[in-house]
C-alpha cells in the first residue's frame, strides 16, 4: 500500500522528469587538445570536463611505485560553478572526493606494468546542478579511454536519490536539499562494465530493501550512460 | 617535461628575421580570436575565450562585504588566476606558481587602474556593506599567451554580468538569484595586450613555443589608446626605440581586439535574448 501513495506517477519531481529519468546527458571527447585524453560530460546543468596526462614518470621519486603504475585522479570545482563562490583550490571535499574517483576508476585502468609511472586525471567542474562527482567520473572514464590507457571497461557513475521515500534517479540540487517527511537521501554509485560496484556513497536514511532498489535503479541508468560515453568515443574515433 | 629544444629555437628566430612565423601569421597577427558569454550558469557573468588552441574560462561571481578603511564609499575588487593542471602537462599540482599570481594582478591592475568598474556604484552603505566583484580566471588548454585570454575574457565575463539579489533586511546576499542589474562599467573598454621580444623581433599572440623563447615581455592595458598600466616581465632588456615599437604595436591591436569584443558580445547578447525569447514563447 506505502508503494502505491508513493507511485511514480503521483510523485512530482522538480523540473518535471519521471522518477527514473536522467537528465540530458551531453558527452563529448576531445576537448582539451594539449591533453594525452581529454572529455565533457554533462547531466544537464551539471558540467564536469577531464583531462589525462600519463603515464610519465612519477615525481617526487619517493612517490614511485616499482611495483605497478600509478593513478591519480584530482577533482576540482571552478569557484562560480556554484551559486555562492567557492574560494578556488584544494578543501578537504574535493580531497576526499578526488580520492573516491580515483577508487571508482581503478578496478577497470590496467597500468601495473606501468612501474613508476603515473597517470594524472584532473577534473574540474565547470557549471554544478548536484551530481558533480558522477559527471565527473564518466567524463574521466572517458577521457582515460580518449588517452589510449588499457582499460578493461568504461565505468558509469550516477546518483540516486531518496526523497522522503521516493527513489529518483540523478538528482538536482533542489533534490538534494530535499525538506518533505524523511528528507533527502543522496546516494552517488559507479559501475564498472561488469556490472560491478567500484564506487557508492550514501548520505541520509534508507531501508536495506530500498538500497536494493537504488542499486537496481542506478544499474539501469548506467547503461544509457554507457550509450552516450561509447556515441562520443565513437564519433572522435572517426573524425582522426 | 620537453620544453622547445634549442633547435627549434634557432628555427623561429630565423623566421622572424624574415618577417616570418611556423604558423603563418605575420607577426603582429593574432591567432582566430572566439569569446562566448554565458558559459557557466550559477555564475553573475562568465565567458570562454579561445585563441587559437589557447582556452581559458572567466566567471564573475559577486557578494556584499564591508568596505576597505581607505574605500568606504566603493565596492571592492578580486582577480584571482589558476592554471589549472588541465590545462597542460606543464602544469604541476601545488599551490598557485608565481605565473598565476602574476597573470592576475596583471590583469586586476588593468581592469582597476582604468577605472572600467564603476566601484561608486558598488557602495550599498557607505562604511558598511559594498559589493565585492570576483573575477576567476582558469586555463583550460594552454598554447601559449594566457596573459592576453584572461585579459579578454574577463572584460566579457564583466560585460555580461548581473548582480545578485540583495536582501537589505537580512543584508545578505540571495545567492542563485540575480536582480536586472548590470555592473556599473565604463563604456570604454580597457585591453590588455602583451609585446614578446624574441631575438630582435618583436611579436604579439605567441604560441607556446614561442612564448618558450621569448626573452622578454611587455603588457599593456589601455583604452581607446590610454594606456592605464603596463608590466615588463622577464630580464631581456629592450632599446627605446624597441619599446617606442611595442607601444605602436599595442595601440594597432587595441583597436582591433576591442573590435572584436564589442563585436562579439553583442552578437552572443542578441543570440541569448533570442533564445530567452524563443523559451518564453515555448512557455
Amino acid at each position: 500500500m506505502t508503494k502505491e501513495t508513493h507511485s511514480s506517477k503521483e510523485f512530482k519531481r522538480p523540473d518535471g522528469r519521471k522518477v527514473n529519468e536522467l537528465r540530458k546527458i551531453t558527452a563529448k571527447v576531445g576537448i582539451v587538445p594539449n591533453a594525452d585524453g581529454s572529455a565533457m560530460f554533462a547531466f544537464g546543468d551539471t558540467v564536469a570536463i577531464a583531462a589525462v596526462y600519463g603515464p610519465k614518470k612519477m615525481h617526487p621519486q619517493h612517490s614511485q611505485d616499482p611495483e605497478r603504475g600509478t593513478l591519480r585522479c584530482t577533482y576540482n570545482m571552478m569557484s562560480f560553478s556554484v551559486t555562492e563562490r567557492i574560494r578556488p583550490g584544494p578543501s578537504r571535499r574535493s580531497t576526499e572526493i578526488s580520492k573516491i574517483t580515483e577508487w571508482a576508476l581503478k578496478p577497470v585502468v590496467m597500468i601495473d606494468e606501468f612501474q613508476g609511472n603515473v597517470v594524472d586525471v584532473h577534473i574540474n567542474i565547470l557549471q554544478a546542478n548536484a551530481s558533480t562527482r558522477c559527471a565527473g567520473i564518466n567524463a574521466a572514464a572517458m577521457a582515460l579511454a580518449h588517452a589510449g590507457i588499457p582499460m578493461k571497461s568504461l565505468v558509469q557513475s550516477v546518483s540516486i536519490g531518496k526523497l522522503d521515500k521516493q527513489l529518483v534517479t540523478d538528482l538536482i540540487k533542489k533534490e538534494e536539499d530535499w525538506e518533505e517527511g524523511e528528507g533527502p537521501t543522496d546516494i552517488p554509485i559507479t559501475f564498472t562494465g561488469d556490472g560491478k560496484i567500484s564506487h557508492i556513497q550514501l548520505d541520509g536514511k534508507i531501508t536495506k530493501a530500498q538500497l536494493k532498489e537504488a542499486v537496481e535503479l542506478a544499474r539501469e541508468a548506467s547503461k544509457q550512460i554507457h550509450e552516450a560515453q561509447k556515441k562520443a568515443l565513437k564519433e572522435v574515433g572517426e573524425k582522426q | 617535461m620537453i620544453l622547445t629544444s634549442n633547435l627549434t629555437a634557432e628555427r623561429i628566430i630565423e623566421y622572424l628575421k624574415e618577417g616570418k612565423r611556423f604558423d603563418g601569421r605575420k607577426l603582429d597577427e593574432f591567432r582566430e580570436l572566439t569569446i562566448e558569454t554565458g558559459v557557466s550558469k550559477n555564475a553573475e557573468g562568465s565567458a570562454r575565450v579561445k585563441l587559437g588552441k589557447t582556452e581559458v574560462i572567466v566567471g564573475v561571481k559577486m557578494d556584499v562585504s564591508e568596505p576597505y578603511p581607505d574605500s568606504k564609499d566603493k565596492g571592492n575588487l578580486m582577480v584571482t588566476a589558476e592554471f589549472l593542471p588541465l590545462s597542460s602537462p606543464r602544469i604541476d599540482l601545488g599551490p598557485p606558481g608565481f605565473d598565476s599570481i602574476e597573470l592576475a594582478r596583471v590583469i586586476d591592475r588593468g581592469i582597476r587602474e582604468s577605472k572600467f568598474i564603476e566601484l561608486e556604484g558598488l557602495c550599498i552603505k557607505e562604511g558598511e556593506k559594498v559589493w565585492t566583484v570576483f573575477i576567476d580566471i582558469y586555463s583550460i588548454n594552454d598554447d601559449g599567451n594566457l596573459l592576453d585570454a584572461a585579459g579578454i575574457g574577463a572584460i566579457a565575463a564583466l560585460k555580461t554580468a548581473r548582480i545578485p539579489e540583495y536582501n537589505e533586511e537580512t543584508g545578505k546576499t540571495k545567492f542563485g538569484e540575480w536582480s536586472n542589474k548590470n555592473i556599473p562599467l565604463k563604456k570604454e573598454v580597457p585591453i590588455s595586450l602583451t609585446v614578446h621580444k624574441i631575438g630582435n623581433s618583436l611579436i604579439v599572440d605567441p604560441s607556446k613555443e614561442e612564448e618558450d623563447i621569448s626573452e622578454t615581455r611587455v603588457t599593456i592595458a589601455s583604452c581607446d589608446g590610454t594606456i592605464h598600466s603596463m608590466q615588463k616581465g622577464n630580464a631581456k632588456e629592450l632599446s627605446i626605440e624597441e619599446f617606442n615599437k611595442v607601444l605602436d604595436i599595442i595601440e594597432k591591436t587595441e583597436r582591433e581586439i576591442a573590435k572584436k569584443i564589442e563585436k562579439a558580445i553583442t552578437h552572443t547578447h542578441c543570440e541569448t535574448l533570442k533564445k530567452e525569447a524563443i523559451t518564453h514563447h515555448e512557455n
